[in-house]
């Protein structure tokens, strides 16, 4: 009885010691749409230091942004900008997030492969999503139902699309919300009737599908954010001629300090923004 | 049994070294009383501690409902309650209607819980249904038909089926159940209500055909004798004597089924495409309680209005599966009690 | 020739043998498809590396480790739990009100829904005592967050219903008559529970654990919130100082199998390029819980037919 009782204290010391020992590290959460850089800038940058580990969740660019008001995260990424609303949130819980810009993204709407449709207008595919299209033929299509892909309202992907798309309408209801971009990427191209939107980094090398030109409106050229070849054309985005361009963000707690300063650095400098370009999404302007 | 019967004999007890049989030597009277004592208070110290620890589910129950009702209660004030049934939306013609959207996220967040909780009925009860074909059927066979060494190994594999985790069931409806359903009935939605029930009726299955299967065997051998004896075939007792029988205990499983059914997170989340519809079409997408809040919990900031909301969702659906299982135990208790008679 | 009754009998019985069949059928193609695709990825590199590249390559060994430590986590804290209730609940309760409402409870529990845990986790676990501690210990913000410890008391409480019911069904197969025979030489209660039922009933309460373990290992919705990450390859260890031994540390995040399938099932870059490490990991997974679940079946009929004997 008394040897229990000894290996159960032994046992919560034990615990308790390593408990406090909490290792240094940096975490990262939030968008999904930039959690493979995240990850990919994470690996390379501590196979070159050591002593810092990374560690990266994603979630939605929602869920990155709570956790930094709730403080259970260093950084977050996003890919919209903060909310008024949630700065407001932040700073009753003493936190000032500063933003960081750290990549921009072309944000692609994908028909699957097999649909005759080309492009659309930045009007058509607000008429679509809310729901007061529901034909392709509406648009130059085959008769058939549209199937609507979407994101989790989690996802700033879902929040950027609404506001600059939609023009704040709501989406139809029937729009399958799915968890991640990779996911509606998979719906879609299994989904001849499909439609979907996420980074273009997702859609770039997948051939059941096809990432359509966005007109700004109807009279516009449509433009899109792919070259001939099928990499994203950097230029579109800079100069704003691809309509649906944005920026993704990395907010930290106040100005970062240390460590952390030291990678977010690391990730503007040209090692990280090339890592970017390879990803496929689109380097800030300056470091080219 | 709450007695030593060394209270009664009133002679020192052994100690836990000495063989049975009485033994006068070595006794000191003083010192065995004082290890008496020791005894009793050690027993009574043990016997608090071990009643706190069985109190310890009663008290999670009653934490859990506490944290959900707390939380989801302040839903109230930020949300109006009349806007968890619907909101007041202009369609696209002009006109005003009354419109069931869940659509926590925007300039004004839409709180409907119609969609949801019709969602969750879309997939339980279609799983239910077919799991209770399944189910029962196989707890019939496995009681009366199956041959004892057949039932030996078959009711083990049965139960492996409730072992499989829910995340593998959802990962394989995703990736090819939605296709193969889609290519069987041309369904519209590849991931629907449907394809959900599938997989969450393979979860159920086990639970109704295990308590099925103990059901029918506790029926005590005379009821099948009888029947026998006037001449029944071996399905016509079971269909007409050991079902009825049984009917308590078949009925309470396809409740605990349902309830099981109700509360099914993973396959659902990854299966049923999510999409909050108010619809009775099985093979449309849909969007369930459970669903809603996998995946809507990790994104809410403390304290904000979906935050609460999702709460109540939780609330709801966590009041539902409790009033399920509280019958489902009325019911089991009362077929106890009859067959003990 | 056979009358109708019996033909008609017959069909009945042989629909009822093939949902049965219909069942195992069904049991036998998920193993089946989980082990073509996913032995195909297995290596022991891919057991022991971290992942790479966007999960695109490498291994999985940070999320069976994970596995591994929240289910040990989550024993310490479900058994001794588990086994003083059903102590309490066979040799204490009787059969009186209290007795009736602590089985309903238990019942209960077992029914609860997954992701209804998940939300208590973070709300009462996190958020309330996990912050409280903090203020006490004034340790800023390291219990108030998503950690392995409280992934294990969530996990805990889910599995504390399978212990429980085990425990009990152990403890009420140990003969009246063995613990006549202590309390005849002598023992008090508890020493009858502690040296005479408990040591018989050891197999049944392995038999719970090692289904909790099963069951533990399995669900993913409650530790969605409560501590999972996606991506980690640094294990949750730590190393104590002055004596450096390597220990699990319970205030770390940690991966997990079921919940690294999901992240790659819905939202990893290339689900394409990933499926074979998908089917991989279900199928490690798969084989975690049914071997588990298979020892713990057999362990159960062998020790019933011992008792049989006797």
């Amino acid at each position: 009885m008394k040897k229990i009782i000894g290996i159960v204290l032994a046992g919560m010391v034990f615990l308790a010691l390593g408990s406090l020992q909490a290792a240094e590290h940096i975490t990262v959460k939030g968008s999904d749409t930039m959690v493979i850089l995240a990850q990919k800038w994470a690996e390379t940058y501590m196979k070159a230091h050591k002593d810092v580990t990374i560690m990266v969740t994603g979630g939605g660019s929602g869920t990155g942004i709570a956790a930094l008001i709730n403080g259970t995260t260093t950084l977050a990424n996003s890919s919209r900008p903060i909310k008024p609303k949630e700065m407001k949130d932040a700073k009753s819980n003493n936190i000032v997030p500063m933003e960081n810009k750290v990549a921009m993204d072309a944000l692609a709407v994908i028909v699957n492969a097999q649909n005759l449709v080309n492009e659309l207008s930045i009007p058509q595919l607000e008429a679509i999503y809310t729901g007061k299209i529901n034909n392709w033929k509406e648009v130059g299509g085959p008769d058939h139902r549209v199937m609507r892909y979407s994101r989790e309202s989690n996802s700033g992907t879902y929040v950027f699309f609404k506001e600059h798309v939609m023009h704040d309408k709501d989406y139809a209801p029937d729009c399958q919300n799915m968890p991640g971009t990779s996911a509606v990427a998979e719906a879609v191209s299994k989904d001849s009737w499909g439609i979907g939107y996420g980074g273009v980094a997702y859609f770039a090398k997948m051939k059941e599908l096809k990432v359509l030109r966005i007109k700004k409106d109807d009279k516009s050229k449509g433009v899109s954010p792919l070259k001939q070849d099928g990499t994203v054309d950097f230029e579109a985005v800079w100069k704003t001629e691809y309509p649906v361009a944005r920026y993704l963000y990395c907010y930290s707690i106040g100005k970062p300090s240390g460590k952390v300063q030291e990678y977010l650095n690391w990730v503007l400098s040209k090692e990280g923004q090339t890592i970017v370009e390879e990803i496929g999404y689109v380097p800030l302007k300056q470091m080219k | 049994m709450n007695y030593s019967l060394s209270d009664e004999i009133k002679l020192p007890p052994p100690s836990s070294r000495e063989v049975a049989g009485l033994s006068l030597r070595n006794v000191d009277l003083r010192e065995t009383s004082r290890r008496r004592l020791k005894l009793k208070v050690q027993e009574f110290f043990i016997e608090k501690f071990l009643f706190l620890n069985g109190l310890t589910s009663i008290i999670i129950i009653a934490l859990i409902f506490i944290f959900l009702f707390k939380e989801g209660v302040k839903a109230f004030t930020e949300i109006k309650p009349f806007q968890f049934i619907g909101t007041h939306i202009i369609n696209f013609s002009g006109q005003e209607v009354f419109a069931y959207i869940w659509q926590p996220v925007g300039e004004q967040g839409k709180y409907s819980l119609a969609p949801l909780v019709l969602g969750s009925l879309l997939v339980a009860i279609p799983a239910t249904v077919i799991a209770t074909i399944l189910g029962v059927g196989s707890g019939v066979y496995l009681a009366e038909i199956a041959s004892r060494r057949r039932r030996e190994w078959m009711k083990p594999v049965i139960e492996l089926l409730a072992g499989i985790p829910t995340v593998i069931i959802g990962f394989l409806c995703l990736s090819f159940l939605g296709t193969a359903v889609q290519n069987l009935f041309h369904t519209s939605f590849r991931l629907n209500a449907f394809v959900g029930a599938l997989g969450v009726s393979l979860v159920i299955v086990p639970v109704i055909a295990t308590i099925t299967d103990d059901t029918i065997r506790a029926i005590p051998d005379d009821l099948r004798e009888a029947a026998y004896a006037l001449g029944a075939t071996r399905w016509e007792t079971i269909w007409k004597v050991l079902i009825p029988a049984g009917i308590s205990g078949i009925t309470a499983s396809i409740i605990l089924g349902m309830g099981r059914a109700l509360g099914e997170t993973m396959i659902v989340l990854m299966a049923t495409g999510n999409a909050a519809l108010v619809t009775l079409d099985i093979f449309s997408s849909v969007r369930t309680m459970t669903a809603t809040i996998a995946a809507e919990l990790g994104a809410v900031a403390q304290g904000s209005a979906q935050y609460y909301a999702l709460f109540l969702v939780g609330a709801t659906i966590f009041t539902f599966t409790f009033f399920l299982n509280l019958i489902a135990e009325v019911v089991i208790n009362r077929m106890r009690e009859k067959l003990k008679l | 020739m056979k009358c109708k009754r019996q033909l008609s009998g017959m069909i009945f019985e042989w629909t009822a043998r093939s949902f049965t069949l219909i069942s195992m059928i069904a049991l036998i193609t998920i193993l089946g498809v989980l082990f073509l695709k996913g032995s195909q990825v297995i290596t022991w590199e891919f057991l022991t590396s971290e992942p790479l590249d966007g999960m695109t390559r490498g291994g999985i060994f940070p999320a069976i480790f994970g596995t591994i430590s929240v289910t040990l986590l989550m024993i310490i804290l479900a058994l001794p739990l588990g086994v003083a209730s059903a102590i309490y609940l066979v040799e204490y309760a009787g059969t009186g009100f209290l007795a009736r409402t602590i089985r309903a409870a238990v019942n209960n529990l077992a029914g609860v829904p997954s992701i209804v845990f998940g939300l208590f986790g973070v709300g009462f676990f996190i958020l309330f005592l996990g912050r409280n501690i903090d203020k006490v210990l004034q340790t800023g913000l390291l219990f108030g967050q998503p950690a392995m410890l409280w992934a294990a008391a969530t996990l805990s409480i889910l599995v504390l219903p399978v212990v429980i019911v085990s425990t009990e069904e152990a403890i009420r197969a140990v003969p009246l008559s063995h613990r006549e025979a202590a309390y005849a030489l002598g023992a008090t209660k508890f020493q009858v529970i502690s040296r005479v039922v408990l040591p018989q009933s050891l197999p049944g309460i392995l038999t719970g654990a090692i289904l909790s373990v099963s069951r533990g290992a399995g669900e993913t919705a409650p530790i969605l919130f409560t501590g999972c990450a996606y991506f980690l390859p640094r294990l949750p260890v730590v190393t104590i100082p002055y004596l450096n031994i390597p220990m699990i540390n319970p205030l770390d995040q940690f991966m997990e199998l079921s919940y690294h399938l999901f992240i790659m099932a819905t939202q990893s870059i290339d689900a394409q390029a990933t499926r074979p490490i998908q089917y991989g990991t279900a199928f490690v997974l798969i084989t975690l819980t049914f071997l588990l679940n298979l020892s713990a079946i057999s362990l159960r009929i062998y020790f019933r037919r011992r008792h049989k004997r006797r």
